[in-house]
């Protein structure tokens, strides 16, 4: 192995920071993920802090050059805790026109952007819109402008090997990452170990790859135009064994948890849709450990199919986002009144109807709790970072189980494609999860049978002898099982049904409040905001402000203590990425509070900066 | 070895304690003893024995059976047994369904459930009418027939379930009257036997809103000479007298009569059930006269949930992996000191 990709370089000129933000950008083609997981993968082995943001178009190939085929990754990383990928870029990496036109806006003043000059061509030019080259039009003063020929120079490296041009062109994104990989003091050993696996069999272009990471790294070395190169110490984060998570994975690695912790076998029922697809491409790789996943012909069939497996005592699960949850209002409706044990997890994306489908938004709430006809209550539940969906998932599996009932799990675009360090923990750590499964036939035995503190009934699973039962979406007698019209009993089943959701409450963690216990101004969240809303209370306590921070993981029922947490403020704001669903909850379940919403919807995260204003605005104004 | 053998069941044994709800003289009842009579002869365990329906007149049925069941939403009865088979392939696993259930809204669940080919058993209970919902047209209501939702007569084009069930690669597929328990019965045994998606069409007479749809083929004086019954590995052969057969006539059925222009009985068309070619089996499908009953397809082929446990057990065995920790700990990992 090349000795420059382990030795440190000669220290002269290493500026010492706390964190960076870069984005990589690019044609949807030109590799832009790869190049972004590399350099958080590499940083995460470092010891940073990461968080992670992929922002790519719903088309799969668009037009090269256009700008709605820009491919974005985001990765900020960090020697102190890091909860969001950063708002305002260090470093911008545009690998064409159409990258910088969609990008520049976001880089800091004074600060870099890398340009493949090679792609700034007349006819980019023209299909990034521009009537001028921004390179010489002087539009670009407030930055620092890195002009590289990053198209020949790969050429050239590559010029002594056996490789057609597109191959050959597809590799650049390894120069921009060799370049950045030395201005941030970065080994370039995990990527060439990366390679030595990837191109397994194919030497080729494990070769070439190399060759053009290693061109870019000594390219940035020897370029005057950079002049000193950062460090960005490891973060004190706990000990432990880490990996790098996006949310979906996370998410099918707690079913899998809860699968062997609950001795269920998992089934999926689903059905493709973004940005909830990469769980099933997630869960069809365990066939090992006894994992169903049945790629179903719709989204009724795949939640109906789940129904089916349910009922025949398997851990149940339907993965899908906004419209897809629709689909399956009525199937949700059965499992309910049937009591079966369903995790539905909805990973949201911008809405209403196709909405945004490769962009983030919180916008299900309201279906998820209220979507299905009748009184029909699930528990609701949601995840706040990549990592945390893991600990989500595994809960919502085990609330669905033991309490006999459909849980929905919310997720987003953000966190679900988002990554973080993961400290893993291994499935023998884990709470246990009992399936209240009846083995044999009791005397007393019936299909509604009730456990007394937590109104679950039994699980009568087919194959049981003397358990024989049926089950359906009609109205059931609240002992024997069977129909029911009775209108006493409907009542009293519709209110039984209630009530077991509602005692979950005691079966749930507390809230507990970052920042101050009490004070001027509490920010509530719920979701995949967590690492934003954390951010900007941390900076803002930091500056002497009294601002506590809750976050519901737990959203149908809420934390019991929510009201005695909201009484301790002054003011409180309920922070969504939607047009206030969560402060319509809040005004409903706890009416003695006065709710200030902050919301946005445009398909992205919060800006921390903007809820910086935002909230000293509010504590200003109290 | 005691607890692996089968009881001797009755057809006390799997009738449950509900009142049965249909309309008087409603063939439903005759499709219930047939199948009463016909699960004991299955050499399954009750407790093995799932029933699951859709929304309509006939999927009251699970309720009427002492095994487990489910009466589930409107069309998704397919999808909803395809879960419990896909989880727990020992079950025995039936759909009850009808026309509009399994053709209307549940068409596509219907159309993927025997493309599949996963091994659960059909019966389709065809009264050509919506019963439940009072005498609305369905998808096998005739071009023309009067009903509440067509008072002029209807305009949409029927399906002819075997013709869709074929279309969508269904491997079996049998037909019979509504009006003739003892072959019912005897059906519903082979679909059990059969190893993929088994479909029993049955000709189901609707006493409130068709009353009489099907009485030209299965009236007692004409079902003889309507009706072929047909028998894999036998001469295509019906009639009062048994002196009616099928040939072909260029792509055609041809009725013929034994002994008229020289033609004997071994001049007649043996039915191949096994032929996995459908064309015979849609000209029978589709022929008026005589109406094939009896199964007309049966053509053996690896079921769904076989192909799926084979591969699972193949990714198994070469698996690295044999606990969740053994994958959570593996690939890129790194360790904070």
């Amino acid at each position: 192995m090349d000795t420059h990709s382990k030795t440190p370089q000669s220290t002269e000129n290493i500026e010492q920071i706390e964190g960076v933000v870069i984005r990589f950008v690019g044609d949807s083609g030109d590799g832009m993920q790869l190049t972004g997981t590399q350099f958080t993968d590499t940083s995460a082995m470092f010891g940073n802090d990461i968080a992670t943001f992929p922002n790519y178009p719903a088309e799969i190939r668009a037009p090269q050059g256009s700008l709605y085929g820009v491919s974005g990754y985001q990765v900020h990383i960090g020697s102190s805790e890091v909860s969001t990928p950063g708002d305002d870029l260090d470093l911008l990496v545009a690998m064409n026109p159409a990258g910088l036109k969609t990008n520049i806006a976001s880089l800091k003043a004074g600060h870099m952007v890398i340009v493949d000059l090679d792609s700034f061509s007349k006819k980019n030019l023209e299909k990034a819109f521009y009537d001028t080259n921004p390179l010489e039009d002087g539009s670009l003063n407030n930055y620092r402008v890195i002009e590289v020929d990053m198209t020949s120079l790969t050429k050239e490296c590559l010029k002594d090997l056996p490789l057609d041009n597109k191959s050959v062109l597809r590799s650049k994104n390894m120069f921009a990452l060799g370049m950045v990989y030395w201005m941030y003091h970065r080994s370039m050993e995990h990527t060439l170990d990366f390679f030595a696996k990837k191109f397994k069999g194919k030497e080729l272009l494990a070769e070439a790859n190399t060759k053009v990471l290693k061109a870019g790294y000594f390219y940035a070395e020897t370029l005057e135009l950079i002049p000193n190169s950062y460090t960005i110490a490891p973060s004190k984060m706990p000990k432990g064994i880490y990996k790098i998570v996006n949310g979906n994975t996370a998410t099918a690695w707690g079913l899998l948890a809860a699968s062997e912790k609950s001795g269920l076998e998992l089934y999926l029922g689903s059905y493709p849709i973004t940005p909830a697809t990469d769980i099933l491409h997630e869960l069809v790789k365990h066939r090992h450990f006894g994992v169903k996943a049945f790629q179903a012909e719709d989204e009724i069939a795949g939640i109906c199919s789940s129904i089916g497996a349910s009922f025949a005592g398997d851990l149940a699960v339907t993965t899908t986002s906004g419209p897809g949850l629709a689909l399956k209002g009525e199937a949700l409706g059965l499992a309910m009144i049937e009591e079966l044990p369903l995790v539905v997890i909805d990973v949201q994306r911008g809405g209403p109807s196709t909405g945004l489908p490769t962009k983030t938004e919180q916008s299900d709430l309201l279906q998820a709790l209220f979507g299905r006809n009748g009184e029909s209550p699930v528990i609701v539940v949601a995840a706040s970072t990549p990592a945390n969906c893991f600990d989500m998932a595994f809960q919502a599996a085990k609330l669905a189980v033991e309490h006999m009932t459909p849980v929905i799990l919310l997720t987003d675009g953000y966190i679900a494609n988002g990554s973080e360090p993961w400290k893993i923990k291994s499935v023998n750590d884990l709470e246990p999860i009992n399936p209240p499964i009846l083995k044999e036939a009791t005397p007393d035995w019936h299909p509604y049978a009730r456990n007394q503190d937590s109104l679950a009934r039994n699980w009568a699973i087919p194959g049981t002898k003397g358990l024989e039962h049926r089950i359906g979406g009609l109205e059931k007698d609240k002992t024997s099982g069977n129909v029911s019209y009775d209108p006493e009993n409907h009542e009293f089943m519709t209110d039984i049904r209630a009530e077991k959701v509602k005692r979950v409450a005691n079966y749930i963690p507390e809230l507990t409040v970052d920042g101050a216990q009490e004070g001027d101004l509490l920010v509530v969240g719920w979701g995949g905001t967590y690492g934003s809303l954390h951010s900007a209370v941390k900076g803002i306590s930091d500056e002497g402000y009294k601002v506590g921070h809750v976050h519901f993981n737990y959203i149908n029922p809420m934390p019991k203590n929510t009201a005695a947490v909201f009484a301790k403020f002054k003011r409180i704001v309920v922070c969504e990425l939607n047009k206030g669903q969560m402060a319509y909850v809040l005004r409903a379940n706890y009416p003695q509070f006065t709710y200030v919403q902050y919301n946005k919807i445009q398909g992205l995260p919060f800006s921390v900066g903007d809820l910086n204003k935002k909230f000293k605005n509010l504590i200003a104004n109290n | 070895m005691e607890d692996t053998a089968i009881q001797k069941y009755t057809f006390k044994d799997f009738q449950s304690d509900q009142e049965v709800r249909w309309c008087p003289g409603c063939d439903d009842y005759v499709i219930l003893r047939s199948m009463l009579k016909a699960l004991p002869e299955m050499n399954v365990k009750r407790e093995d024995v799932v029933f699951i329906s859709g929304i309509g007149c006939s999927s009251r049925f699970p309720y009427y059976v002492n095994s487990y069941g489910m009466h589930s939403i409107h069309g998704r009865a397919p999808g909803i047994a395809t879960g419990v088979k896909l989880a727990n392939p020992n079950l025995s696993v039936w759909v009850i369904t009808g026309d509009g259930d399994s053709m209307a809204i549940g068409g596509n669940h219907f159309i993927h459930m025997l493309r599949r080919n996963i091994n659960l058993n059909v019966v389709l209970f065809n009264n050509e009418i919506y019963g439940l919902t009072k005498g609305q047209f369905s998808p096998t209501s005739l071009l023309g027939q009067k009903t509440k939702s067509s008072p002029y007569g209807n305009t949409q084009p029927p399906f002819q379930p075997g013709e869709l069930a074929i279309g969508a690669q269904a491997r079996f597929f049998a037909r019979i009257g509504g009006n003739n328990p003892k072959d019912m019965s005897d059906l519903f045994v082979q679909a059990e036997k059969f190893k993929g998606t088994s479909l029993i069409e049955v000709l189901q007479n609707c006493v409130i809103f068709n009353d009489g749809c099907y009485t030209h083929y299965t009236d007692k004086e004409v079902k003889e000479d309507k009706q072929i019954f047909l028998e894999h590995g036998k001469p295509m052969i019906f009639g009062k007298n048994m002196d009616k057969g099928l040939m072909l006539n260029g792509l055609k059925l041809k009725v013929v009569t034994i002994g008229e222009e020289g033609i004997t009985k071994e001049d007649l068309l043996i039915h191949d059930a096994k032929e996995s070619d459908p064309t015979l089996h849609q000209m029978l499908i589709r022929s008026t006269y005589p109406l094939a009953t009896g199964i007309i397809r049966s053509v053996d082929e690896l079921s769904f949930e076989d192909r799926e446990m084979q591969l699972t057990e193949q990714v198994r065995t070469k698996s690295p992996f044999k606990k969740v920790d053994d994958l959570l700990f593996s690939g890129e990992t790194y360790e904070v000191k």
